[in-house]
């Protein structure tokens, strides 16, 4: 569902992504694009406001300056702010101590709730739950032969009764709920407008009497800048526990579940798509948050790089590789220093634009396993002085390691290679050595 | 309908309020044109649902009439918006389609989900009845639970006949049927209700083709009229929307539904612009008589004034 908006954001931070040095200038050319991707996407226009203040004060703060890729580390800032709109980890229906629970959905005509009623009927039904389905909308023409056709498709039962309120419906109701032995009632109340005082007294109301486990909130999620003041209106009215956001099967791109999250402070439980009763899911912010960082991380991988290179020894290495005496013992710490990082594919999902064209391919770190013993299967002299291996030493090594001769070759060749670029690079100085190596299996 | 434009009225009051006191305070001891203020106008824009197009093309007219007259009192401010955007809303009063020159006149309502299609149906076949012309009302909606008992409903309340089949027929043989009735019984009106479809699902797209295509097969100029209705909550989806409905059927007019709230359905003035369909009704409560001809001076005055 934010598919589209994590995309046109990572397009607007793109250009910032290689910037070596930011100026005001190319900070507010992103920001104003960042800025039109989220109103365009329906986030409620403080909302955005907001967002793009707390990222503007955080990208010109002495950390990003300092820091070795600046351009990305506003990136993070964008991505971290992102998921902070979207929430923790999912929050899912509490139910009460004792039966039956009472889960109250309210919200705007046609958002979609007696559908989600019936969608929750049958999810509740799939967790060997008994629901009821309660019509206690008396207004809307044939509402409760709507929830009844729906009730019956998925064999749960429906309560309903004519010309009577809203309350009395659910009194009377939980006494059929104690008599069938359902556990869990499912209120589907009337839409109504969030300024409509009467309409919404009888919330209160209903509130106060029935006392409901769960209040959720339904959303449609193709509202526009509205969708605040009416969530706003119910939260201060019922004080629901969470959200739920409904037609999320168009091509809306969901910027009022941000705000509307981001306003009342309260979870989206759920996301809802479709009229197909299975269609129904819980909303997972963690996951489409990590997809968020998914879309390239260098800023952690060069966290990574830091944290699992040994000071000590990169100053010992880069005067090694000053006098040129770049030896095989080396060359085997720099690999169990890439191997404190992670595995290979761990570390592709770090890079910008190859972790999503990696995700779940498997990468090979067999081959580094094998480079490895390789090594290890060199004596000490072979390791300091790769030149005096002759045919006959690598026949031995080859059979010590298991690896084939030609692997043997290969490594001695690419090793080659590697001293000569290096004795380039001495010349150049050792600044950006660790970032560096080209290791190329 | 005096008590329902008063209503409707009654509905801006409160957005007027709320939008002008905003910018009343903002240019309240300010007379020179500067960044605070076209930021003001900005907000007032984008939080009615403009668009950021649109509200961009709004202040850059606004910055060009402006330009080396810096002082400006509030009045001329409203003034020159308000003109602007009625002039962008508005269209010729031949769009508005005459109704009954042939009968039955064909109307087919369409729209995503929940946008309240049925009962902007009850409401039409209300003022239609009132003028003394004979409605049929059609339920070609044979998906949704209790739609069709929903549109019966209606149809006793403003006394209209109706047509139906059971759930799960087909929605363009009603359709057919409904004509081949309203022909026989010398009716005015024919509308057909729609179920709710999403401009994304291709086969369901193809539905309301067919729909429209049996009905021109019965009667070449059918249908005369394919509303389309439009939550005022919408946001920068509506667009789309619109378009994609407009690319399959052909929409000739949108019916702006819940602007009794506090939605402001800004939306139709960036799809009038870029696709050249107007407002034609405007839907304001859930009684049969709270349906309003489209007025773009009381519209463009609910924002603003």
């Amino acid at each position: 569902m934010f598919e589209d908006l994590i995309q046109k954001l990572d397009v607007a931070v793109r250009k910032l992504r290689g910037m070596g040095k930011l100026t005001e200038k190319n900070i507010g050319e992103s920001l104003r694009t960042i800025r039109r991707v989220l109103l365009e996407a329906d986030v409620q226009y403080k909302v955005v406001k907001e967002f793009i203040a707390r990222v503007q004060s955080k990208a010109v703060g002495e950390e990003v300056l300092r820091s070795v890729t600046p351009g990305q580390l506003v990136v993070k800032i964008v991505h971290e702010e992102l998921v902070s709109l979207l929430g923790q980890a999912n929050v899912p229906i509490r139910f009460g101590k004792t039966p039956p629970t009472i889960i109250m959905i309210v919200g705007l005509q046609g958002s979609g709730k007696t559908t989600f009623a019936g969608k929750l009927g049958r999810q509740l039904t799939k967790m060997n739950r008994h629901p009821m389905l309660v019509a206690a909308d008396v207004y809307r023409p044939a509402a409760e032969d709507q929830l009844a056709i729906l009730g019956e498709s998925i064999n749960v039962p429906v309560f309903s009764m004519r010309r009577t309120t809203p309350i009395k419906i659910v009194q009377e109701a939980l006494v059929a709920a104690r008599k069938q032995n359902c556990d869990t009632l499912i209120l589907d109340t009337a839409g109504r407008l969030h300024i409509d005082e009467k309409m919404m007294s009888e919330l209160d109301e209903m509130q106060q009497a029935v006392k409901p486990t769960e209040v959720l909130f339904v959303a449609d999620g193709m509202t526009g800048q509205d969708a605040v003041r009416s969530a706003e209106s119910f939260l201060n009215r019922l004080d629901f526990d969470g959200i739920v956001l409904t037609k999320m099967d168009g091509d809306a791109k969901g910027g009022a579940a941000l705000s509307i999250r981001y306003v009342t402070g309260k979870p989206i439980k759920f996301i809802s798509a479709s009229e197909k009763l299975d269609s129904i899911e819980p909303f997972h912010p963690d996951r489409i948050a990590s997809r968020i960082l998914g879309m390239g991380d260098v800023v952690s991988l060069v966290e990574k790089a830091q944290e699992a290179a040994d000071a000590k020894k990169m100053e010992k290495l880069a005067q090694k590789l000053r006098k040129q005496e770049f030896t095989f013992e080396d060359f085997f710490d720099q690999l169990q220093q890439v191997k404190r990082m992670g595995s290979l594919s761990q570390i592709a999902q770090m890079v910008p634009g190859l972790g999503r064209k990696v995700g779940g391919m498997q990468m090979d770190d067999d081959a580094l396993v094998k480079v490895e013993a390789v090594i290890q299967s060199m004596t000490v002299e072979e390791r300091q002085r790769p030149h005096i291996i002759n045919g006959s030493r690598r026949k031995r090594i080859a059979r010590g390691s298991g690896a084939t001769i030609q692997d043997v070759n290969r490594l001695l060749k690419q090793f080659q290679m590697m001293q000569k670029m290096m004795k380039q690079m001495g010349r150049f100085g050792m600044k950006k050595f660790p970032g560096r190596v080209q290791m190329d299996f | 309908m005096a008590e329902n434009l008063g209503k409707w009225k009654f509905g801006l009051q409160r957005t007027r309020q709320k939008v002008f006191g905003k910018l009343a305070n903002i240019l309240a001891g300010k007379r020179s044109v500067d960044e605070a203020l076209l930021d003001k106008i900005e907000e007032v824009l984008i939080e009615a649902d403009f668009g950021v197009d649109t509200t961009l093309k709004l202040i850059e007219a606004f910055k060009e009439v402006v330009r080396g007259n810096m002082s400006w009192s509030e009045e001329t401010v409203y003034f020159f918006l308000k003109k602007r955007i009625v002039e962008m809303v508005s269209f010729e009063k031949e769009q508005m389609n005459q109704y009954v020159i042939e009968k039955p006149h064909v109307i087919v309502v369409v729209g995503v989900n929940g946008t309240g299609k049925t009962t902007t149906i009850g409401k039409l076949a209300y003022r239609f009845s009132k003028d003394g012309l004979k409605v049929l009302l059609a339920c070609a909606d044979t998906f949704r639970a209790g739609a069709g008992e929903q549109l019966s409903v209606w149809a006793d309340r403003v006394s209209a006949d109706i047509v139906q089949q059971k759930r799960g027929g087909d929605a363009a043989s009603v359709a057919f049927d409904a004509l081949d009735a309203a022909q026989s019984r010398r009716t005015d009106v024919l509308i057909v209700d729609t179920a709710g479809r999403f401009h994304t699902k291709m086969n369901l797209m193809e539905e309301l083709k067919k729909i429209c295509r049996v009905l021109k097969r019965k009667m070449e100029t059918a249908p005369h009229e394919v509303l389309f209705v439009l939550d005022a909550t919408t946001g920068q989806n509506g667009m789309n929307q619109v378009k994609l409905f407009h690319e399959a059927v052909g929409v000739t007019g949108i019916v702006l539904t819940k602007l009794d709230g506090t939605a402001k359905g800004g939306m139709v003035i960036s799809i009038h612009q870029k696709l050249g369909i107007p407002v034609k009704w405007v839907g304001i409560g859930e009684g049969r008589e709270d349906l309003l001809e489209f007025n773009a001076e009381s519209f463009v005055e609910g924002l603003f004034e």
